[in-house]
């Protein structure tokens, strides 16, 4: 009784010919060269218009669910507005801001409607992005179709973008109802805040890619989102840091944020808006790669 | 003449120190059923992996339609159908919504998916659940969406990674029965599965693999008259295992002892199974070699630790 005798025969019965040894187009030498080496984590994002019906597919759960989610999104910043605007407001007054004297939840919303768009994204790219990657395997399976993994990674970036630019317009639109600020900028102020959105959706990735469990997030915004909300001149101008602090605060993506977002708010053109713009291009092109790297890595088995 | 429809050719994947698959080499020809078979940890799901460009090989090449794999993973892809093992149905869609969303990923107009989804949920006996969640369905309506979602973009070849573990009788012959379907149309498919009577069923041609390797390959039938004995008796109760050391030894061509239960291979039964009205006592049980008994022969009856 051997055992290995028909083994390497090609399909008895159907194929009458034999199969050729080598496959036409000279791809042999193309497959040697695929395993000349496994290719690198860090190579450059290959994008295409690949990652749309990926978002269209979050786009389309978060249609069913857009109003409650609307209310949870927006009831808590503006709750901080109301009771800190107007509350710390009557104590503190008017507040000095590039030489102007504004009322303090002027300052509070123009610094808060960043820290929103901050945390909306963060949550998105975090919790949501890791039950759609991790719990519910949804990308293994969008990727058993022609989507990339580089693609999917894109589209779950842009979707916390357009989640956290929702929950922006929305407070805005609260803000403008309750008259706290009506400066024409705003408008600025919007593509701006889709801005602040994408970068934290890139830095909230890499964290995502790093993740075993939902546990992990919570360190995130205790230890990293948390102490720069109180870094970025939200809730105080950074003129009360003391230099040293203010040398780190200066670099934090949330205080470039905010120093582009608050002059709008005030009817201003920022300062130095190049440079803040640059700091954000900067950390989120950064982070994006990161991310993207790390997530590779991760799906690499 | 040769255009070569699905081919792997010596294959090699190690994680670490562990060589998972080693100098696998295999073809699929169109409108043929392959069928993967071994223990957990044999290699499959790494093997299905390669072939889909998840993982990629430390050596060999695998070719798809006429592309290489992973180069043009993505144009082998729009060519392919999956079910994977665990099920990654979207579950906050209805059934059709499912099936348009994964549409969309092939790149397909909504109109053209639209236009499809009724076929499919009549295909995967869903029609009355159109507007179900998954988490509404049972298991087998689970696994036949999953299929319905496979076929979304009319593929040349299917994978499908374990498709009818389970599952309940009813719904596991149903998946078989779409399962020739399919066939009958045509289409390609390579499945791995843990129960013979499914790859007897479905597959052309079977492929065991254990520790990574290629130890058979054949059709069923073939394989079965090449390794065993037609006929089985399996005996059971108090003293059968001293049979193993009795004259009855010399009426089988092959014994084989496991738990309480022995285990005679032979060509020709009738002597033995008169033998045995001598134990009555024993409880003897009187049928063909299957596809089991080969497994089991190629790949040990252990229980692997590393499953």
């Amino acid at each position: 009784m051997s055992t290995q005798n028909n083994d390497n025969k090609p399909h008895e019965g159907r194929r009458a010919a034999p199969m050729p040894e080598s496959p036409p187009g000279g791809q042999r030498g193309h497959a040697s060269a695929e395993r000349g080496g496994p290719q690198s984590i860090w190579r450059a994002p290959e994008l295409s218009m690949r990652f749309w019906p990926v978002f269209l597919r979050n786009l389309l759960v978060w249609r069913k669910l857009a109003i409650p989610s609307l209310v949870g999104n927006i009831a808590e910043p503006l709750m901080w507005l109301v009771a800190f605007g107007y509350g710390m407001g009557a104590l503190v007054g008017q507040i000095t801001v590039n030489g102007q004297q504004v009322p303090y939840i002027l300052f509070l919303a123009s610094g808060s409607i960043c820290m929103s768009a901050m945390q909306s994204a963060s949550f998105e790219a975090l919790y949501s992005a890791f039950s759609r990657m991790h719990v519910q395997k949804t990308w293994d399976g969008i990727m058993n179709a022609p989507v990339s993994l580089d693609n999917v990674v894109l589209a779950e970036m842009l979707w916390a973008a357009f989640k956290s630019l929702f929950t922006v317009t929305a407070i805005m639109g609260v803000m403008l109802g309750l008259g706290i600020s009506h400066s024409p900028k705003l408008l600025v102020a919007w593509p701006i805040l889709l801005g602040v959105g994408i970068t934290f959706s890139c830095i909230a990735l890499i964290f995502n890619a790093l993740a075993k469990g939902y546990d992990f997030f919570t360190y995130y915004f205790t230890l990293f989102l948390t102490p720069m909300m109180f870094l970025s001149g939200v809730f105080f101008p950074l003129e009360q840091l003391p230099p040293v602090v203010r040398l780190v605060a200066d670099w934090l993506p949330l205080s470039n944020a905010v120093a582009l977002v608050r002059p709008l708010f005030m009817d201003q053109w920022p300062a130095d808006a190049l440079r803040h713009l640059l700091v954000l291009a900067s950390y989120a092109l950064a982070a994006f790669w990161v991310a993207l790297a790390l997530t590779r890595k991760r799906f690499a088995k | 003449m040769n255009q070569t429809f699905f081919q792997v050719e010596h294959l090699h994947k190690r994680y670490g120190d562990a060589e998972v698959v080693k100098d696998l080499s295999f073809c699929i020809a169109p409108g043929e059923c392959l069928g993967v078979i071994g223990p957990n940890g044999a290699g499959k799901t790494t093997t299905i992996r390669m072939c889909l460009g998840h993982t990629l090989p430390d050596g060999g090449s695998i070719t798809a339609m006429g592309l290489p794999m992973p180069h043009e993973a993505m144009a082998i892809k729009a060519q392919l159908g999956v079910v994977t093992q665990f099920d990654t149905l979207d579950p906050d869609f209805s059934c059709a919504e499912n099936l348009l969303v994964y549409g969309r990923y092939f790149g397909m107009k909504d109109a053209a998916i639209k236009a499809r989804i009724p076929q499919l949920l009549e295909f995967a006996a869903l029609t009355h659940k159109a507007d179900a969640k998954p988490g509404e369905l049972s298991g087998g309506m689970r696994r036949r969406l999953s299929l319905a979602r496979a076929l979304v973009n009319d593929p040349k070849l299917l994978l499908l990674d374990e498709p009818t573990t389970g599952l309940d009788p009813q719904a596991r012959h149903l998946m078989w029965e779409r399962l020739q379907v399919l066939l009958q149309q045509g289409k390609s498919i390579l499945l791995t599965t843990h129960f013979m009577d499914e790859a007897e069923r479905l597959c052309n041609r079977l492929l065991v693999l254990d520790h990574g390797q290629k130890i058979a390959e054949g059709t069923p039938r073939d394989l079965i008259a090449a390794h065993l004995e037609p006929d089985v008796v399996e005996v059971f109760g108090v003293g059968a295992h001293a049979l193993v050391d009795s004259p009855l030894r010399a009426l089988a061509a092959r014994v084989e002892v496991s738990g309480e239960t022995v285990f005679f291979y032979t060509q020709d039964s009738a002597p033995l199974l008169q033998a045995l009205s001598a134990y009555p006592q024993l409880r003897t049980l009187h049928r063909p070699a299957n596809l089991e008994d080969l497994f089991l022969k190629l790949t040990g009856r252990q229980i692997r630790e590393d499953a």
